[in-house]
C-alpha cells in the first residue's frame, strides 16, 4: 500500500465520521435485534441450539443485503451533493485512494456488527461441541459476501448524489448478483451453469459448509476488485 | 511559480463554457478573475486545480502540466471551491489534521503548521468546535486554513468573500492580502471593490473570453469615455432650457448639456464633457460673468463598475 498512501486519512476519516454518527449504530443495533431475536427463539422456544441463524439462514442474506447498501449510501453521494468531492478530488489523492478508503471504513462497519455475534458462538461453545473451523470459515464467507455488497453499495453511491436512491439501486445491485443462482430453473441449460457461477451465493454456500475453496476465493476477490474498479471509472466521471 | 494558461477551450456539451483563452500569472501577483456570474471563471479554475480536463489546450503550473503531471500540481495548489464545501460533523482541528494528512505531511511537521494556520486566520477560539456550528465568516476562514495548510505556492480561491458581511469581507481581503504576499493567488470575484482593494491586475472575462486584461488603474483609464459634469445653479432665470443650456453649451469642451431639473429659481444640468478636457474652470467664470450662483458641482470620472458593464453587456 506504499504506492497509496492517502488510503489511511480517507480511512480514518470515514471510520470517525461513522461512530459519530447514528449511522453505525442504527445499523448494528437493527442488524443484531433482528438476528438476535431469531436465534433466541430458536433456542429458547424450539430447544434447537444451532449456528444457523448466523451463517445459513436466508435471514443474515436478507440482513446484509439491505445494511450493506444502508451503510454505503453515504459514501460518495454527500460528498457529491455538498461539493466536498472538489476539496477531495483536488488534493494530490488518486481516484483509487479515495473509493479504497471508504470502502474499508464501511467494511469495518459491517464487521463491527458481526464482532457481537461471537457471543452466540460462546453460548453454543457451552451448550456443545461446535466446529471451530466451519465457524472462522463461516465468518470469512459473511465478510467475503458482505464486502461485494459494501462495493457494489459504494459503487451505486457513486453514481447519484441522493442517498436515498444509492441505497435503493446498492441493494439492486447487491440482489441481482444474490439471486442469480436461485433463477436457473427458468433458464436454458447453457447458461445455467455461467449464472451459477456468477452467483454470490452459490460461493458463499460452499464457503459457509467449511470449504475454504481458492476457486471461491478468486471469485470473491475478482468480484471486489471488479466493483471497486467500477467505483473508480464512476467517481472519474468528472473528467469526461 | 507561475500559471501559463494557452488557448483553453472547454464545452459542455454543445455550449462552450471557455473559449480559447490565454494569459499568464506572474510569480507572487494577485490576479483578480472578474466577470459576470456564468462567464467561465470556476469552470477556468477548476481546471487549473485539476478537477475536470480542458476540452483542448494547456495549463501549466510552474512548467508542470494539469493532464500529465496532476499530482504535482494538485500539491503545489491551495484551493478553496465556490461556496466552500467542508464537512460539517468535523472539528476545526480535525479537519485541518485531515487536510495536512492528504497533503502526505509528517506528523510532526503537522501539529506546529496547524497552530499556525488556526492562529493566523483568527480560529483559536473555534479551533474545537464542529464546523456545522460555525457562523459563515469563520467557515470561510476554515476553508482559507485548508487551502493553505501545505503551504502551497499557488492559491486559487473562488468568490472568497461571497455570503459575507461586510466586516467580514474586510477581514478576509486583509488575510488574503497578508497571506498572499509571497504566493501567487488567482481570486475570482463578481464585486469590483474587491478588486481594487486587493489586485495588483484583473482580467475581465465574459461569455468565456477575455475582454480586458490590466491593472485597476490601467483599465480605468484605458476605457475612460466622455467624462460628465453635474453642475447646479441659482439663477432665477424662468426658462433655464433658453436662458441658460445654450451659454454653458458654447463652453469649449462641452459637447451636450441636460436640464435634470430646476425648482425655485435653481436648475440642475449635466454637461458631457469631451475626452481629455477640464471644463470646471470656464464654468465657474461663465457663471461669475452671468452673475449665476454655483450650488453644487462634482466631476464624474468612469468607475472600474462602468468599464465592467461596459466590457460584459453588448
Amino acid at each position: 500500500m506504499n504506492s497509496l498512501p492517502n488510503i489511511l486519512p480517507i480511512f480514518k476519516r470515514e471510520l470517525r465520521s461513522y461512530f459519530n454518527s447514528p449511522v453505525a449504530y442504527v445499523v448494528i443495533v437493527v442488524f443484531l435485534a433482528i438476528l438476535g431475536w431469531f436465534f433466541g427463539s430458536n433456542l429458547f422456544l424450539n430447544n434447537v441450539a444451532s449456528l444457523y441463524i448466523i451463517f445459513d439462514s436466508p435471514l443474515v442474506k436478507i440482513l446484509f443485503l439491505v445494511i450493506a447498501p444502508a451503510i454505503t449510501m453515504r459514501l460518495l453521494a454527500e460528498e457529491t451533493k455538498s461539493g466536498t468531492i472538489e476539496l477531495l478530488t483536488t488534493k494530490p489523492v488518486k481516484d483509487i485512494e479515495i473509493i479504497l478508503g471508504k470502502f474499508f471504513a464501511a467494511w469495518v462497519v459491517l464487521a463491527a456488527a458481526l464482532v457481537p455475534t461471537f457471543l452466540y458462538v460462546i453460548i453454543m461453545a457451552v451448550l456443545g461441541a461446535i466446529d471451530l473451523g466451519q465457524v472462522i470459515s463461516g465468518y470469512v464467507g459473511l465478510m467475503l459476501m458482505g464486502g461485494v455488497f459494501v462495493a457494489l453499495g459504494l459503487l451505486a453511491s457513486s453514481l447519484t448524489e441522493n442517498q436515498i436512491v444509492a441505497f435503493i439501486m446498492g441493494f439492486i445491485f447487491a440482489f441481482i448478483i444474490f439471486m442469480l443462482d436461485k433463477v436457473l430453473p427458468y433458464l436454458p441449460n447453457f447458461m445455467a451453469s455461467t449464472l451459477e457461477f456468477l452467483g454470490v451465493d452459490f460461493h458463499y454456500s460452499s464457503i459457509a459448509r467449511g470449504v475454504i475453496d481458492s476457486r471461491n476465493i478468486i471469485y470473491f476477490l475478482s468480484m471486489l476488485a471488479f466493483s471497486l474498479m467500477m467505483a473508480t471509472v464512476s467517481l472519474e466521471r468528472r473528467k469526461w | 511559480m507561475s500559471i501559463t494558461v494557452r488557448t483553453l477551450t472547454k464545452l459542455y456539451g454543445e455550449q462552450k463554457a471557455i473559449d480559447s483563452i490565454s494569459f499568464d500569472v506572474k510569480s507572487g501577483e494577485i490576479l483578480g478573475f472578474l466577470g459576470p456570474n456564468g462567464a467561465g471563471k470556476t469552470t477556468t479554475m477548476k481546471i487549473i486545480t485539476c478537477y475536470m480536463p480542458q476540452t483542448s489546450g494547456t495549463v501549466e503550473v510552474d512548467g508542470l502540466s494539469t493532464i500529465d503531471d496532476s499530482l504535482a500540481v494538485r500539491s503545489k495548489i491551495g484551493y478553496l471551491p465556490e461556496n466552500n464545501p467542508l464537512y460539517h460533523e468535523m472539528n476545526v482541528l480535525e479537519y485541518l489534521e485531515y487536510a495536512a494528512a492528504l497533503h502526505g505531511m509528517k506528523r510532526n511537521q503537522v501539529t506546529h503548521r496547524i497552530k499556525e494556520m488556526v492562529h493566523v486566520c483568527g480560529l483559536e477560539s473555534v479551533r474545537h468546535k464542529d464546523i456545522g456550528e460555525l457562523s459563515k465568516g469563520f467557515r470561510q476562514r476554515v476553508g482559507l486554513a485548508q487551502a493553505m495548510i501545505h503551504d502551497p505556492d499557488v492559491l486559487i480561491l473562488d468568490e472568497p468573500t461571497s455570503g459575507l458581511d461586510p466586516n467580514q469581507i474586510v477581514e478576509i481581503r486583509n488575510l488574503i492580502k497578508q497571506l498572499g504576499r509571497a504566493k501567487t493567488v488567482v481570486l475570482s470575484t463578481h464585486i469590483l471593490s474587491e478588486v481594487q482593494a486587493t489586485c495588483d491586475r484583473v482580467l475581465i472575462i465574459n461569455e468565456g473570453k477575455i475582454v480586458a486584461d490590466g491593472t485597476p488603474q490601467q483599465l480605468q483609464q484605458d476605457f475612460q469615455g466622455a467624462e460628465s459634469l453635474t453642475l447646479e445653479l441659482r439663477t432665477g432665470l424662468p426658462d433655464p432650457l433658453q436662458q441658460i443650456s445654450p451659454k454653458l453649451r458654447n463652453i469649449a469642451g462641452v459637447g451636450g448639456v441636460e436640464l435634470l431639473g430646476q425648482s425655485n429659481g435653481t436648475s440642475r444640468f449635466e454637461l458631457h464633457v469631451e475626452k481629455g478636457a477640464d471644463v470646471r474652470e470656464s464654468a465657474f467664470r461663465l457663471a461669475v460673468a452671468e452673475g449665476w450662483v454655483i450650488i453644487e458641482m462634482h466631476r464624474k470620472a468612469t468607475t472600474l463598475e462602468e468599464v465592467f458593464h461596459k466590457l460584459t453587456t453588448s
